[in-house]
């Protein structure tokens, strides 16, 4: 909860920077605020507090996933810092991102569907106004508008499946819904198209097939600082959201739901790896991509059982390190416009550094072991089959082959044998590489000590 | 505590290259794989045939899935520990006359593979014999395509997704004997063994883990990738590929298939002979035809193999000694036979046979060591070769005189691809440009005469090999027969 106060007020001060002229403090004042906020999820760790009436619920489990986005967060500044130097906005910026990460912490320990409904908007509304903050660029606004129409859309599905559920239980409150579930409703029927509904607005939030058309566009317009936030700290979220509020609500309908969820992951993965095959741009590729991760990370909710709060957890911290060390890489050599693949041609030759550590996290995006990417599978798959959902795993399974087929042409690419004169980037910023080879070795870490993460919360 | 330093050495090895200048990188590679040598040597010497696994360490990893580090070393692991660690420094001295960009990288990637090799070959918990599979292909991956031939982009993708597919397959087989062990569910050996798997599962599983391990192989018709492969790698590449890596397809046979699956193989085992047959005459059939050298070495390696994973599904005792020599002979042949085809590429610029011939005219000891490696190659008596289709044409033989006429082919067939091979390069008439063809280096003599010396002391003496693998694969049989 302390951490949830910190980064609100955080968000407050960042507005003011620009009028106080203390615009130049903002980086260290940002980073020193999310130190504090991580350390006080570390001092509060064990401590189950519920707060408000019984709307914020911080336990292990909001704890963690508390303590990974802002954890991403703070990594995210060695890419973000050069959008908090540009010459004007640069506080709203600040600002904002602040406030979404606020968002996605209210969203992760909501134990209130109320809460769970303002969490999720604080998120989405400075998300809309980020996504469209690059605003001479014409895509950038095409990805705010069109990421503003599709999520209030999606919203409003979701508030009516909000509404419905209120209508079946007689409560927002997560434990009593429970309890009215597990007992027994009188009009069934509200229930079923209450978790349908909110299902589908949780399904559009983080880009599963078939709500997914609006990922690809947004994540291509937004600025590439933006598209990594949107990636990493609010696919998290939007996970820890969904598994919370599944899991504790509706598995007494779990029949009902579940094989929709089975059906919606394998469509997600096999889509999103197929179509990214085709993408000769990075980062419209890596869209794609998050789409299948956002398919494997279904299985855990459709496995549902002792292992996949800790499988989330692990799969959702290895892909946002994978996905932050990529877009430092993308950010880097983008800065002539330049957002293909064939950017990267010939860099790890001249640069080896940046080959090997691009590998590594290419390897635990595509989910080869040992790092982290592979155990984060590891465990979804060994949920699904402890559920005897081996079909989705052969699915699985077939799509993270189509998935090393894209993933590899980036390593191609790195190596290729290409002339001096053929090649415009010339290397990458000092900060960047920090931030690969920092997400690299961590990857490395979290590929030999899994447990470390997945053991966390149970 | 001495598998552990086994393991560690190469790996801590391989870090080393980084930060060592470009000229004496090879140096130092060379002697931390002697080393490493030295060490198996001494392992060898301390073992005791009949003591079941030793040396074994473990620790847990992921405690909370039964994942633990356990190693040791058995008359089969030590074999094929022993194979990787003579094959290293010898593929290490055989790149001494080429000159490969990024040296550093070059070697660290060779020392990394060592690493993972004796992982695989000494891991008795099953998903740290997975995670040293995976382990395994990702250096060779690399090798292939930093300093592979032209079209290395096409074919090592294809490569690595292949290898990958089979890789999969088996983690999901592994998960779910897992999930039938007693529980607390572990993976470690012990547990696998004891899984209760009904047979129409086993079946199931048989497939999952025998395409991992028959594309690694490869087993007819899974080999699609091989030949490519082999022929487009540097030649220490194809050396790794074919004289170790593909050892950890039919040592996965051996130790995680043929005791955990016992009723799976019944069901299919003949299944899988039957290809590998197919396989036998079919590579050698398009050995034959081979313009290029290389390329008919690849399709000669399938042929061998092909034989050897038919010797281990016999479940004879013949049979499985058959294919520990075997494999350890057709591990330092095919190395052989590699390096000479480099030898002949790099002086003569080409590996078409059409274009080479007269060779032997003018360098008489390439000539007789090359003979020698042949001979290996075709399995002539007193060479080590024969020593192990020897023993598996007899354990085929055992199980279906039938079989045993079709892969008993390969030594016929063999001889005629070999020697049309030896008789289109190195005599006849000379080709123009052969006088250019220089006599060797110091260090490809050296590799050249241990190679040689080593197909003839295993050829005459290849007792000290039976007598380490007996018991272990005695035990593996026993467990079978256990379970009947």
């Amino acid at each position: 909860m302390k951490a949830l106060i910190i980064i609100s007020l955080l968000g407050v001060v960042a507005m003011m920077a620009e009028v106080l002229r203390f615009k130049k403090l903002l980086l260290p004042l940002i980073a020193l605020g999310l130190m504090a906020a991580l350390v006080t999820i570390v001092m509060d760790w064990n401590s189950d507090m519920r707060y408000f009436n019984d709307m914020v619920w911080f336990n292990n489990y909001a704890l963690a996933f508390s303590g990974l986005v802002t954890l991403i967060t703070l990594l995210w500044l060695f890419i973000g810092h050069d959008y908090f130097m540009a010459e004007s906005n640069r506080a709203e910026h600040a600002a904002l991102i602040l406030f979404c990460l606020a968002g996605a912490m209210a969203m992760i320990s909501f134990a209130d569907l109320t809460m769970f409904f303002i969490g999720l908007e604080i998120l989405s509304i400075s998300l809309y106004a980020l996504a469209s903050s690059n605003k001479k660029e014409l895509r950038s606004n095409e990805a705010g508008l069109k990421y503003f129409l599709m999520g209030s859309f999606a919203t409003g599905f979701l508030l009516f499946g909000i509404a419905l559920i209120y209508g079946a239980c007689g409560s927002f409150n997560l434990v009593e819904i429970h309890t009215a579930l597990s007992k027994g409703v009188s009009s069934p029927v509200f229930v079923k198209a209450g978790v349908l509904l909110i299902m589908v607005g949780l399904l559009f939030k983080v880009s599963a097939v078939p709500f997914h058309f609006w990922a690809p566009d947004v994540y291509e317009g937004a600025p590439t600082l933006v598209t990594t936030f949107m990636a990493t700290v609010v696919k998290t979220a939007a996970f820890a959201a969904f598994y919370r509020l599944f899991s504790s609500c509706f598995l007494s309908f779990a029949e009902y739901w579940v094989p929709v969820v089975a059906v919606v992951s394998a469509l997600s993965m096999l889509a999103g790896n197929i179509l990214a095959v085709y993408q000769t741009s990075f980062k419209r590729m890596l869209a794609y991509s998050s789409i299948a991760h956002a398919g494997y990370l279904l299985m855990a909710l459709v496995a549902m059982n002792e292992v996949s709060a800790g499988a989330i957890l692990l799969y959702a911290a290895a892909y946002s390190l994978g996905s932050l060390g990529a877009f430092a890489c993308l950010h880097a050599v983008s800065q002539q416009g330049n957002e293909q693949i064939a950017a990267l041609n010939g860099l790890g030759r001249r640069q080896p550094v940046i080959g090997l550590f691009l590998s590594i996290i290419i390897f635990s995006l595509a989910g080869i072991p040992p790092v982290a990417g592979f155990f984060a599978k590891y465990y979804l798959f060994y949920g699904a089959l402890m559920e005897g959902y081996t079909w989705l795993v052969l699915l699985a399974v077939l799509s993270s082959l189509i998935g090393v087929f894209y993933y590899f042409r980036v390593i191609y690419a790195l190596f290729k044998e290409e002339s001096e004169a053929e090649s415009g980037n010339t290397g990458i910023h000092a900060s960047n590489l920090v931030l690969l080879v920092l997400t690299a070795l961590l990857s490395l870490g979290l590929g030999l000590f899994p447990a470390w993460i997945q053991g966390l919360i149970l | 505590m001495l598998t552990l330093a086994l393991l560690l050495l190469p790996l801590l090895a391989s870090l080393g290259t980084f930060m060592l200048r470009r000229e004496a990188v090879k140096v130092y590679a060379l002697i931390s794989s002697a080393i490493q040598f030295g060490l198996t040597a001494y392992v060898l010497c301390l073992f005791t045939g009949d003591a079941g696994e030793q040396f074994q360490f473990n620790f847990p990893w992921v405690e909370a899935l039964g994942i633990s580090l356990h190693m040791g070393l058995d008359g089969i692991s030590i074999l094929l520990v022993a194979l990787t660690n003579v094959l290293v420094p010898l593929i290490i001295l055989s790149s001494f006359r080429n000159n490969y960009s990024h040296p550093a990288a070059f070697y660290g990637l060779i020392l990394f593979m060592q690493f993972a090799l004796v992982g695989v070959f000494a891991a008795l918990d099953g998903f740290l014999f997975y995670i040293f599979w995976e382990l395994a292909l990702i250096p060779i991956w690399f090798i292939c395509l930093l300093w592979g031939g032209a079209d290395r982009v096409r074919i090592t993708l294809k490569f690595f997704i292949y290898t990958l597919t089979g890789s999969l397959l088996m983690l999901v087989g592994l998960i779910l004997i897992y999930l039938q062990t007693p529980a607390p569910h572990s993976f470690s050996i012990e547990a696998l063994y004891q899984a209760s798997l009904t047979a129409e599962m086993q079946g199931w599983l048989f497939w999952c883990f025998f395409i991992a391990f028959a594309i690694k192989i490869p087993v007819f018709p899974l080999h699609t990738w091989q030949p490519d492969t082999y022929t487009d790698a540097p030649a220490q590449g194809s050396m790794l590929l074919s004289g170790i890596m593909l050892k950890m397809g039919i040592y996965g046979i051996i130790r995680w298939m043929l005791p955990v699956l016992p009723e799976g193989i019944a069901q299919w085992g003949e299944v899988a002979m039957m290809l590998c047959a197919t396989g036998i005459v079919y590579a050698s059939c398009l050995a034959i035809v081979q313009k290029d050298f290389k390329r008919l070495i690849a399709y000669s390696s399938i042929a061998h193999v092909g034989l050897i994973t038919a010797g281990v599904f016999t479940l004879t005792i013949s049979g499985l000694q058959g294919s520990m020599v075997q494999m350890l002979a057709h591990g330092v042949n095919v190395t052989g036979l590699f390096f000479i085809a480099d030898i002949i590429q790099r002086r003569m610029k080409t590996r078409e046979m059409s274009e080479l011939g007269g060779l032997a005219n003018n360098t008489p000891l390439f000539t007789i060591l090359f003979m020698i490696v042949l001979l290996g190659s075709v399995a002539l008596p007193l060479t080590n070769g024969f020593v192990g289709e020897f023993l598996l044409l007899n354990g085929v033989y055992q199980y279906s005189a039938w079989l045993a006429a079709v892969c008993g082919l390969t030594i016929i067939l063999g001889a005629v691809y070999m020697f049309r091979a030896y008789q289109k390069v190195m005599l006849g008439e000379a080709h123009e440009r052969s006088v250019e063809f220089t006599g060797l280096a110091n260090s490809e003599k050296a590799v050249l005469i241990i190679i040689a010396f080593l197909i003839l002391a295993g050829g005459i003496y290849p007792k000290p090999i039976l007598t380490i693998a007996q018991p272990a694969l005695e035990e593996v049989l026993l467990q079978i027969q256990d379970i009947y």
